[in-house]
């Protein structure tokens, strides 16, 4: 691999009255242990808009991706140091209720982790916990967020059985549901497509770029196509900093970073 | 001698070890169930025991057993899950959890004579629970407690990382989490080790000579109020085991059928340990079907 | 504003962080009070124990050298007759032995289970270690009894009761242990490691031998401590065999006694606070110390083998 500068850079200005930002970071750093993951990265997120985190395995897109709702705290070893700014509060900062923030900034992993419960219980566990009762209530999101999750029609009269029964494909798209019955204004997906199979991919593509009416989404992807077709932005990773940030076309068309350039035409990665 | 010699004489010596400890087995079993099976009946499984005459049975000892067992169970059965969710959890790498997990390595490893003089001395007499029912579930408690917990504590890590991310990034606390989704998932594992100490505590007599006593005051089967002094449930009762009853006639031998009403005893007892065994299997394997649903 | 109760409840404390803490509290209380227990234990045990010798005027010599016990009278000059060596000399006794015995019983019957035949062990030997294991110790007591104790009698003379009867038990009831964890050593010994000597043309017999055992060594002692350790622990099945009797054994068919077994009978027949039931609990703190020496030596070996 070419050693690539860190200072040749460059980010596109989000002008804050056209564009509505939702979350951004500020001189992020991430550590585990002795070894420095993430280093000063910032970064805005356009609300209603779909952002795609690329680059190499180990360029510390994931580990960004998690220190954005705060998974890194279970980490013993893990130290996040800046700024997150979500809604005017700083959700790094102390005082800040982590699991509340959760709720508002949800996230679906890699490997579909469907709880073993039956495909209703996956959906209704987590709001039933938050104090939320109602039958009715519950029977209508369940539908409404398979639906939004384009899994409705194949497993509606299934609802009861088992969610570890369902292809992977289904899954993911089950903890999709899941996620987003929590009414998030933010949904973090790491790699969701990538133990999928090519249909199943598309599918969960189709759904993201369905869901960016009512979400601000953004999407960590090993897969520089998926992230040219679905996403609206950016950010390119490379070891640990990030090197360029721009409209997703400007990315994958005239990338201004050499670095950049070389990761999307796939001379590295 | 050369290479190949060796090997097979080498080989023969190891399958012939190997059959002795078979045998030991086979005879242990044979002598028990034959000397035992014979002498068990409904009578010998009911009655109350005899001090000085023949015919007495163990009604009342299998009875306390059992009595002891569940309650010593419902005892330790939160505590360790409580304990394991701790260790597998919120267990930091350091010396605080050093502390403890040596602290459960010294309690599993002590000697069930010494767990059952602390016993004596802790719940029967400074607490005041004399010989009953209540200082020996407590006394088996201290000495179920360290490896049902590493028991819990094993099932709980068996289970995948990433269901405890599933949860906490719906804003779920981790202990909601563990509670509600790892512990079901967890629960074949727990649950197969529960059994087998059930077991174990079943067979146990040492813990128990001091704690529970070594009498078993006729019991009124009419009355279950636990208030009433000859009540079955009464918890501040003397309670002879069955184990216990084995090891005492055996000391003391005042009773001339002795070895009948020992094997008698002994052979429920192998058929109980076996039973516990083999339902700790199937219950395990049932309850995991149930819960992934396949 | 919807957006305003968002960011008021980020600043809040959620039910999820409630509990939470209670659930920490409450997990952090269990595991502390398991904790207390063990402390409990020794502070309990040795204190009683110690007051033989502070309280009592005991002297630590006579206990571990003198072999008259009989603690509710005292000497010449004034000391209870606490000599515990009779009881020592025992528990030592049918420990080592029944190890030796143990031990390669143990060792074959791995070597069988891993390297010979894997699949007739799991479904042959396995089981039968686990019914072993799943016995109740007065069952051995019970069969030590009325089996071992008259065959005894008949083949080498005495009564029967004494330190073979309680080896020949105790021999019974840690082969299943010492087996299991003798497995788990040899199952941990790499499989290049045997694949290495056998293409070197070694036989199965030499490549076990010479290369297996030796880097399984820590595995098995560890396991033989192990059951040393239920050994010398055991109480009531070798009391029911060992015979009871405070005196020095004189051959290994007369009567004896171990700290455990004087520890069981006696305990019952004294009064709280007498010079008899502390001299009994000093044997509790022995039998106590010993359990611990053995858990610390189990550390050592397991933490040296782990640097190979």
């Amino acid at each position: 691999m070419q050693n690539y500068s860190f200072d040749d850079t460059y980010f596109l200005p989000l002008d804050p009255k056209k564009h509505e930002i939702a979350i951004s970071t500020d001189d992020l750093n991430v550590y585990y242990g002795d070894n420095q993951a993430i280093f000063d990265a910032s970064l805005q997120f356009e609300r209603f808009k779909i952002t795609a985190l690329i680059g190499a395995s180990g360029s510390g897109k994931s580990t960004y991706l998690r220190s954005l709702n705060r998974m890194n705290d279970n980490i013993a070893s893990a130290k996040v140091t800046g700024k997150i700014m979500y809604r005017d509060l700083d959700i790094n900062g102390s005082g800040i209720d982590t699991y509340e923030m959760r709720k508002h900034i949800g996230m679906v992993f890699q490997r579909p982790n469907p709880f073993s419960k039956s495909i209703y219980d996956n959906i209704t566990f987590a709001p039933k916990r938050h104090g939320l009762k109602d039958k009715a209530k519950l029977d209508e999101m369940v539908e409404t967020t398979l639906k939004e999750a384009a899994l409705w029609d194949q497993v509606k009269d299934d609802l009861h059985q088992s969610a570890l029964a369902l292809s992977g494909g289904q899954q993911q798209r089950l903890c999709i549901a899941r996620a987003i019955a929590m009414k998030p204004d933010i949904l973090l997906l790491d790699e969701p497509a990538s133990a999928l199979d090519p249909i199943s991919t598309s599918t969960v593509e189709e759904t993201l770029i369905r869901l960016r009416e009512h979400y601000t989404i953004i999407i960590v992807t090993h897969n520089m196509q998926q992230a040219a077709r679905i996403s609206d932005y950016t950010a390119f990773f490379h070891l640990g900093h990030v090197l360029e940030f721009n409209t997703t076309k400007e990315i994958f068309t005239t990338p201004k970073v050499k670095a950049t350039d070389d990761y999307v035409s796939g001379h590295f990665g | 001698m050369n290479a190949k010699r060796s090997d097979k004489i080498a080989t023969g010596v190891l399958y012939a070890m190997s059959g002795i400890i078979v045998l030991i087995l086979a005879l242990l079993l044979f002598y028990i169930l034959a000397n035992g099976l014979p002498h068990i009946s409904w009578h010998f499984l009911t009655a109350p025991a005899q001090s000085f005459e023949k015919g007495g049975g163990i009604g009342v000892q299998l009875f306390n057993s059992f009595y002891l067992l569940i309650l010593s169970m419902v005892i330790s059965t939160p505590i360790s899950i409580w304990a394991g969710i701790y260790l597998s959890e919120y267990a930091k790498p350091n010396r605080l959890t050093n502390i403890i997990r040596t602290s459960i390595e010294i309690l599993s490893s002590l000697p069930s004579v010494v767990v059952g003089l602390f016993g004596f001395l802790v719940f029967a007499v400074q607490a005041g629970f004399g010989f009953s029912i209540l200082s020996g579930a407590l006394a088996l408690t201290v000495f179920n407690l360290p490896l049902l917990t590493r028991n819990v504590e094993d099932s709980l890590r068996s289970v995948a990382f990433t269901q405890r991310e599933a949860g906490l990034a719906l804003g779920l606390s981790r202990w909601e989490t563990v509670i509600h989704v790892i512990l079901p998932e967890a629960l074949p594992g727990i649950i197969t080790g529960m059994i087998l100490s059930a077991g174990r505590v079943f067979g146990e007599a040492a813990a128990l000579i001091y704690t529970a006593g070594q009498s078993a005051p006729t019991l009124d089967f009419t009355n279950w109020n636990p208030f009433y002094i000859a009540s079955p449930l009464n918890p501040m009762r003397p309670a002879e085991t069955l184990a216990v009853h084995i090891w005492k006639i055996n000391s003391e031998g005042i009773i001339p059928d002795a070895a009948a009403v020992s094997a008698g005893a002994s052979a429920v007892l192998i058929i109980a340990v076996l039973l516990f065994n083999i339902l700790a299997r199937l219950i395990g394997n049932k309850v995991y079907k149930r819960l992934t649903g396949v | 504003m919807a957006e305003d109760k968002i960011r008021a409840s980020l600043l809040k404390e959620s039910k999820a962080s409630k509990r939470e803490k209670h659930g920490k509290i409450l997990s952090f209380a269990a595991i502390g009070l398991i904790v207390i227990v063990v402390v409990a234990i020794f502070i309990f045990v040795a204190t009683r124990g110690i007051a033989t010798f502070t309280v009592d005027k005991g002297s630590l010599w006579d206990f571990f050298t003198k072999s008259q016990w009989n603690p509710g009278a005292t000497d010449k000059s004034g000391h209870p007759l606490i000599g515990a060596l009779p009881m020592i000399v025992g528990s030592f006794a049918v420990t080592l032995l029944s190890a030796v015995v143990a031990t390669p019983f143990a060792i074959a019957a791995a070597i069988y289970m891993v390297e010979i035949s894997p699949r007739r062990g799991y479904k042959i030997l396995q089981p039968v270690i686990e019914l072993l294991v799943g016995i109740p110790s007065v069952v051995y007591g019970f069969v030590g009894l009325s089996l071992v104790v008259p065959f005894i009698r008949n083949h080498f003379g005495g009564t029967g009761f004494g330190i073979l009867a309680g080896t020949m038990v105790l021999f019974v009831m840690i082969l299943p242990t010492v087996t299991s964890m003798s497995v788990d050593a040899l199952r941990s010994v790499p499989r290049y490691y045997r694949e290495a000597s056998l293409a070197l043309g070694a036989t199965r017999w030499q490549t076990t031998y010479k290369v297996v055992l030796r880097a399984a060594v820590p595995g098995i002692m560890t396991a033989v401590i192990f059951g040393m350790s239920r050994a010398f622990g055991e109480a009531l099945a070798v009391q029911m065999v060992i015979g009871n009797a405070a005196l020095l054994p004189q051959n290994l068919v007369s009567p004896a006694s171990t700290l455990t077994s004087i520890l069981t009978m006696g305990m019952g027949n004294s009064v709280m606070g007498s010079v008899s039931n502390n001299a009994l609990w000093s044997l509790a703190l022995l039998l106590l110390l010993m359990s611990l020496l053995f858990n610390i030596l189990i550390h050592r070996i397991s933490k040296k083998g782990a640097l190979h």
